[in-house]
């Protein structure tokens, strides 16, 4: 039995004039225990709102979600408040998200002191001094004030303060977006290892894929409130059987100049979540749009040939054209696979349970 | 190579040290020289605080106070930009040489219609009277950069208008003006990739059409890859590396490129769920640093050499790399080929559209 699940999970939010904007519309998923789920899609697709409605900092107005057995949309205030020890969130902007009045060992002690952990002032600070240590800050840094540390380490005092209450599942709102390419690389291989250390399961909410690949067992593809292909995440790369993954994937720059395109590959902006296409939500974008998608919206399918768990809502999945995955210079991969040899990050933990 | 046309000689920029004495400076930028010609793309790449920045904002004299250039020359065709009289900068700034952010919301007027502040640009720039002639070469600006009925959005507010839409808003107006080089600051970071495709494809054509030189400052090496003719890598505020961005590619030399390539999640081989990178962080202050910026993080670093002033070294023509390990006195340059990669390639190799 999975860790989450979430079924039919809708969000709307009335904007006057009876109108009413779809952010979640009908999101269906799971995260085994010790998974990370990557979440992707463009902005104001939906991926975010769907993470907080999960923890319920936003209120859902329908749908199920399960975590280990406790249905969360019925738990009262008072559960609730005991269940969020178990699920906590890493915001996007590490500036935006520390509050500038509070030294890091405060910020990292307050869900302890919400939550009556540790019998005293000393127990909880030697208990932030290993949280500090774990996400690899030292245990001095405790004393001092959020301004005073960069957005890569800033991103590690929200992660030290997300683990304080030791949970099962975090939801990761764009954690590493806001960093530079080489910070980036560190903090994504700290959830790693915290992940593999204490069996914590993710949802990796990101717009990165290209980044996503790499820290997500399986990732799901959002377009317009609804979850369009979830796959195992090389095989979503390899084998994707939604017109929209693909041009998700064809827009990411390649590494390689020797490969340049000269069009981009999706043109418009997606339509308003207010006012909905008929049938499938992709279609007025697509190229592969046929009479059909017009008429009737596609569920989400199992795909012919594909992974176990792979995934597609597309009227199509089975029959698109074959895909070529884009790949970075040989010259580029090589060279990172020499740093990764000295610094001895070869062995690889084998993604999936 | 082409003519240069913008070219940056020994720029430096500096600000006064924070809780330092009132005359010590910090220098973000320090001895900065790159060339733009018409036409062409040149990338200016590093992590935030590298300069890159600075170095565009230097070219409009528009550094932020109580920052100043204190070394170096700036010039544009015949024309000393640090020695011209403000007045005429003026016209220089958004006119021979407009620039374009990341965030359009700074650079766009929230009330007025976005037609409006093309069209001021316009009279401004170009000595169009006539509002209605000026509104109109608005519309066409808005049409030239493909906003869909753009007689109806050069009426709306910036507020109206998706992220993407702004920013072809914003490169609207700069192109309206007819600009010989645009400096585009980080133009499609806040954008989604389906969109940052569309701005990259649209930025190419305009280029093509204008023969506009193009200073591209980024921290996305996608970006370098798809639009960039040459490319210059800063550290610290310092050149690491000039070249031509297939050589960048495919051979780079400097270890912060090196690890910089390295660092990209699409270079990891398949299956690894640790990304290699580069331990460290930036010097907070690169002139405590002697020698080369980026030692204290180079897996390469030679101890007594690379604490010794930085050489300049050209390795082939246009490549340009400031690191010991191809100076004299290096124990042995490093050897760069790289025969036995895989080859991950899965279909013939396109020639680029390089200029």
């Amino acid at each position: 039995m999975p860790l989450l699940t979430v079924e039919d999970l809708k969000i709307h939010f009335p904007i006057g004039h009876g109108q009413v904007v779809r952010a979640v519309d009908g999101v269906s998923l799971t995260v085994e225990k010790g998974e990370t789920l990557g979440l992707v899609g463009e902005s104001g697709c939906g991926k975010s709102t769907t993470g907080r409605g999960i923890l319920r900092l936003l209120p859902a107005t329908s749908g199920r979600v399960h975590f280990d057995g406790a249905d969360v949309l019925a738990l009262s205030g008072e559960e609730m408040r005991r269940l969020r020890r178990r699920m906590q969130m890493v915001f996007q902007d590490p500036f935006a998200s520390l509050s500038p009045r509070l030294t890091i060992g405060q910020i990292v002690a307050e869900p302890l002191e919400i939550h009556g952990i540790g019998s005293g002032k000393a127990e909880r600070e030697k208990r932030v001094g290993e949280l500090l240590e774990s996400v690899g800050l030292p245990a001095l840094v405790a004393r001092r004030y959020p301004h005073e540390f960069s957005g890569g380490q800033r991103q590690r005092i929200g992660i030290a303060r997300a683990l304080a209450l030791d949970p099962a599942f975090i939801v990761l709102d764009e954690p590493v977006s806001a960093l530079d390419i080489s910070v980036r690389a560190q903090v994504v291989n700290l959830l790693a290892d915290l992940q593999a250390e204490r069996g914590i399961a993710y949802l990796f909410v990101g717009h990165d894929l290209s980044l996503i690949r790499h820290a997500a067992h399986r990732i799901a593809v959002m377009y317009l409130g609804r979850i369009v292909e979830i796959a195992p995440s090389h095989e979503l790369y390899e084998n994707p059987r939604h017109p929209y993954t693909r041009s998700l994937l064809e827009a990411v720059p390649v590494p390689d100049p020797t490969r340049r395109r000269e069009r981009a590959p999706l043109e418009g902006d997606p339509p308003s979540p207010v006012n909905l296409p008929s049938g499938c939500r992709f279609r007025t974008r697509c190229a592969f749009a046929q009479e059909i998608c017009a008429r009737k919206d596609p569920p989400l399918l199992p795909v012919e040939n594909g992974a176990p768990g792979h995934v597609s809502a597309c009227h199509f999945a089975n029959t698109l054209p074959m895909w070529t995955a884009p790949h970075a210079a040989a010259s580029v991969t090589a060279l990172a696979e020499e740093v990764m040899a000295e610094e001895g990050l070869t062995e690889s933990t084998p993604p999936g349970k | 190579m082409p003519e240069p046309f913008l070219s940056i000689d020994n720029l430096a920029v500096a600000f006064p040290s924070r809780g330092g004495k009132k005359r010590d400076l910090t220098r973000v930028v320090d001895g900065v020289s790159l060339t733009l010609a018409k036409g062409e793309t040149v990338g200016v790449v590093g992590e935030s605080g590298s300069g890159k920045s600075m170095t565009a904002l230097s070219a409009l004299r528009l550094v932020p106070e109580p920052g100043r250039v204190v070394q170096g020359t700036i010039r544009l065709g015949d024309t000393d930009l640090l020695a011209l009289p403000e007045k005429a900068m003026r016209s220089v700034r958004g006119g021979r040489i407009a620039m374009i952010f990341q965030d359009p919301m700074t650079s766009l007027n929230p009330v007025f219609t976005v037609g409006e502040q093309i069209a001021e640009a316009v009279r401004v720039h170009r000595g169009i009277q006539s509002r209605a002639d000026a509104f109109d070469e608005a519309v066409a600006a808005l049409k030239q950069v493909h906003i869909t009925l753009p007689e109806r959005r050069a009426r709306q507010y910036p507020f109206e208008l998706s992220g993407g839409m702004r920013q072809r808003v914003m490169i609207a107006m700069a192109l309206s003006c007819r600009p010989e080089i645009l400096l585009a600051d980080e133009p499609t970071t806040a954008l989604d990739v389906t969109v940052q495709a569309q701005i990259l494809a649209l930025m190419g054509e305009l280029r093509r059409e204008t023969g506009m030189g193009v200073l591209l400052i980024t921290h996305d090496l996608g970006v370098v890859a798809e639009t960039c003719d040459r490319v210059v890598v800063l550290y610290a505020g310092q050149v690491m590396e000039t070249t031509d961005a297939r050589t960048l590619f495919a051979k780079p030399a400097h270890p912060y490129t090196q690890g910089l390539l390295a660092s990209l999640p699409e270079s990891a081989p398949e299956g690894a769920t640790r990304l290699p990178f580069i331990a460290g962080h930036p010097p907070a202050n690169a002139q405590a640093v002697t020698g080369c910026p980026f030692r204290t993080r180079c897996p390469k670093v030679v101890p007594g050499l690379c604490e010794k002033p930085l050489p300049t070294i050209t390795l082939a023509p246009g490549h340009v790399v400031r690191c010991h390990l191809y100076g004299e006195g290096s124990p042995s340059p490093p050897e760069r080929s790289r025969a036995g990669a895989p080859d991950r390639r899965e279909s013939p190799v396109q020639p680029g559209g390089t200029a």
